[in-house]
């Protein structure tokens, strides 16, 4: 079984604040990690290569700093790492974005057949969740999005058995291999990373790729060129009229707001529990 | 380009049910629609759901895709983008539009793809420019307290995917008129890579989140753990649903679940309490359409009291056991019950 794993390197939004006077980000004390979603995505190949044996790799499109990512994917358990790093892939939107993974898939697909790609459900800084199902469709994979659950892998079969959300509730799919999954995070627990694999991701030095290397690719599909999307104006959102503060010391401003809010009985009931 | 192009909007149907975010969706679109000019057309799809598409006109529509098929009967992103792709090809649209629910997601990406065209994600405004006939689809923008336009300049149809519960839904009129076309599908069920075997109903936490008139929501001003009970205190008092922000959840203090915002859940509750929370752009799209909106925040010029019906400066510690203790008087003068009926 070979799994590979789409990662992304984001800056942690938890740390990362936004400052309110100006409205800009805060980037002073922003370090950029793995994508929480792809970590749980690393987190179940390798729980599925310990049940059905192989290989699992990562797979990353960023500048040459994320690197650190991939030795993160090897600490969890990850066995190879490729970068496709270049200025061509730079200003990608998710079109061109899974675009340049898919040609990268395909190149290591030429030296080991992929059997199953795993994405995290969406990365933090964008939250669009588009990329995993482009990549799909790009390999012609049957995709599984919003997957809570990997509760049987037929390897006999070539089929898996999984848990997908959805409105009000999941549904239980079985699909075949191969095929790529997105992941949300009650998928399962990170685990504490084993020694040896913090050694091994210490000295891992990943594949490095340029477009070069990546075999026939349509230039004009990639980064900036290659995305339909720009962003056009940037704005403040419109604000609600009728805000108010309300002023004395706080257990008048308590009376008045309960006063307040006594005058729209007519909206909702309270029922008092004392 | 050219031709004469409409805006679509795709239907999501479970349970033989239309979603609200499609009726939504059927409102906004109209807006499109009369601006520039075109139909708007929904896109209906399913096993026995013909008889969903006159609905679908009352809400605003000028046209129905219809494909009926057996192979359609749940949710599949290959059948469903096949059946998209090949009316996308034979009718053409020039805007199209999904609602950011894990299916139209899921099918949106797919349908970009094959259709090589931008795709914008969890929009919450939309708007066109005349001019250029471009559609604007509004996002928070990562990394601000501002929203971000996203533009298709060449490619058709520009695509987005809407949240839920931003848009407006049209009165359903019944006199209203509009053509049914429909469609067939050459697919067989062999041919599908996937099958769903079972659908699980879960009365989940973010169910009675969209029910609920009456929310307290907290932040990471509570501080700790300690701190956040005041906010299920509260909530308790008054009966309302608890919920909150990332952080509040980054930190542990809620699940997932119940996180308001952009990456979360939208809510319009008729009262919501934003107590300990600053009012970040991503939080505020998803409860900024509640009724009324009382914020609670010791930061004079936290960004959350712009979005406000009536705020208290204040320390949450402070200010939330004085607002029990009041409740619970007024309610003790109107025997249990707060003369809020
Ligand atoms: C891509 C992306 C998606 C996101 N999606 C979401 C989302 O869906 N939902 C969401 O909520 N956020 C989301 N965020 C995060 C968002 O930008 C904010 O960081 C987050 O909403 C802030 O949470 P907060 O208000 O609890 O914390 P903070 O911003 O830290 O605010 C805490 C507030 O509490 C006040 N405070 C402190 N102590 C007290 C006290 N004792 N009494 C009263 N007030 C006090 C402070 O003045 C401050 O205003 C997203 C961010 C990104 C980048």
């Amino acid at each position: 079984m070979h799994i590979i794993v789409c990662v992304k390197q984001v800056p942690d939004t938890k740390i990362i604040k936004i400052n309110p006077k100006t409205n800009t980000l805060d980037r002073r004390s922003a370090p950029a990690i793995l994508n929480p979603y792809d970590a749980h995505a690393v987190q179940e190949a390798v729980k599925i290569k310990q049940l059905t044996g192989g290989t699992v790799s990562v797979l990353s499109m960023g500048p040459p700093q994320a690197v650190s990512i991939i030795k993160k994917s090897i600490e969890i358990g990850a066995d190879k790492g490729y970068l496709i790093s270049d200025r061509a892939f730079a200003g990608a939107d998710t079109l061109a974005t899974s675009y340049a993974l898919s040609k990268a898939l395909e190149r290591i697909s030429e030296e080991q057949k992929i059997d199953m790609v795993i994405c995290g459900k969406h990365a933090i800084d964008g939250d669009t969740g588009q990329v995993g199902p482009g990549i799909a469709r790009r390999l012609d994979m049957p995709p599984v999005t919003n997957v809570i659950e990997v509760t049987e892998v037929k390897t006999e079969e070539r089929k898996i058995n999984l848990k997908r959300k959805q409105l009000g509730g999941y549904e239980e799919i079985e699909a075949q291999l191969p095929c790529l999954l997105t992941v949300e995070k009650e998928v399962n627990e990170i685990e504490y990373a084993p020694m040896p694999n913090m050694i091994k991701a210490a000295r891992y030095e990943p594949v490095v790729w340029t477009v070069d290397d990546l075999g026939e690719v349509d230039r004009s599909q990639l980064g900036l060129k290659g995305s339909p999307t720009v962003v056009g104006k940037m704005f403040t959102p419109p604000r609600r009229a009728g805000g108010k503060k309300l002023e004395g010391t706080i257990d008048e401003q308590v009376k008045e707001l309960t006063g307040l809010l006594r005058e729209k009985q007519d909206l909702f009931r309270f029922n008092v529990n004392s | 380009m050219g031709e004469s192009l409409g805006v679509w909007v795709f239907i999501e149907v479970n349970d033989k049910k239309i979603e609200g975010v499609s009726l939504e969706l059927l409102g906004a679109g109209r807006q499109l629609a009369d601006k520039l000019n075109v139909p708007l057309a929904g896109v209906l799809l399913g096993d026995g759901v013909k008889n969903l598409a006159s609905d679908v006109i009352y809400y605003g529509a000028d046209i129905v895709y219809v494909v009926d098929d057996p192979v359609l009967k749940l949710y599949r992103t290959e059948a469903y983008m096949k059946a998209v792709i090949s009316l996308a090809e034979k009718y053409k649209s020039e805007i199209f539009l999904y609602g950011a629910t894990p299916n139209g997601k899921d099918l949106a990406s797919a349908v970009a793809t094959d259709l090589s065209t931008g795709l914008t994600a969890d929009t919450t405004m939309l708007d066109v420019d005349l001019d250029k006939r471009l559609l604007e689809a509004s996002r928070p923008a990562f990394g601000g307290n501002i929203m971000a336009t996203i533009l298709c300049k060449k490619h058709r149809p520009q695509m987005a995917t809407v949240r839920p519960k931003v848009m407006q839904a049209l009165d359903p009129d019944h006199g209203r008129q509009g053509k049914i076309i429909e469609e067939e599908l050459h697919l067989r069920e062999e041919d599908m890579r996937t099958r769903v075997l079972r659908i699980v109903k879960e009365v989940t936490k973010t169910a009675n989140l969209s029910e609920a008139d009456v929310i307290v929501a907290g932040g990471k001003g509570m501080g700790d753990p300690q701190g956040f009970q005041l906010i299920h205190d509260l909530a308790e008092t008054i009966g309302a649903s608890v919920a909150g922000t990332r952080d509040a959840v980054e930190a542990g203090w809620l699940p997932h679940e119940l996180q308001i915002g952009q990456t979360g859940e939208t809510v319009t509750p008729k009262l919501y309490f934003a107590i300990g929370i600053s009012g970040a752009i991503q939080h505020v799209v998803g409860m900024k359409n509640s009724e009324l909106i009382i914020a609670i925040n010791k930061d004079p010029n936290a960004p959350i009291f712009d979005v406000a019906t009536y705020g208290i400066v204040g320390d949450a510690h402070e200010v939330i056991p004085k607002l029990i203790q009041q409740f619970k008087e007024l309610s003790k003068e109107k025997g249990g019950e707060l003369s809020y009926a």
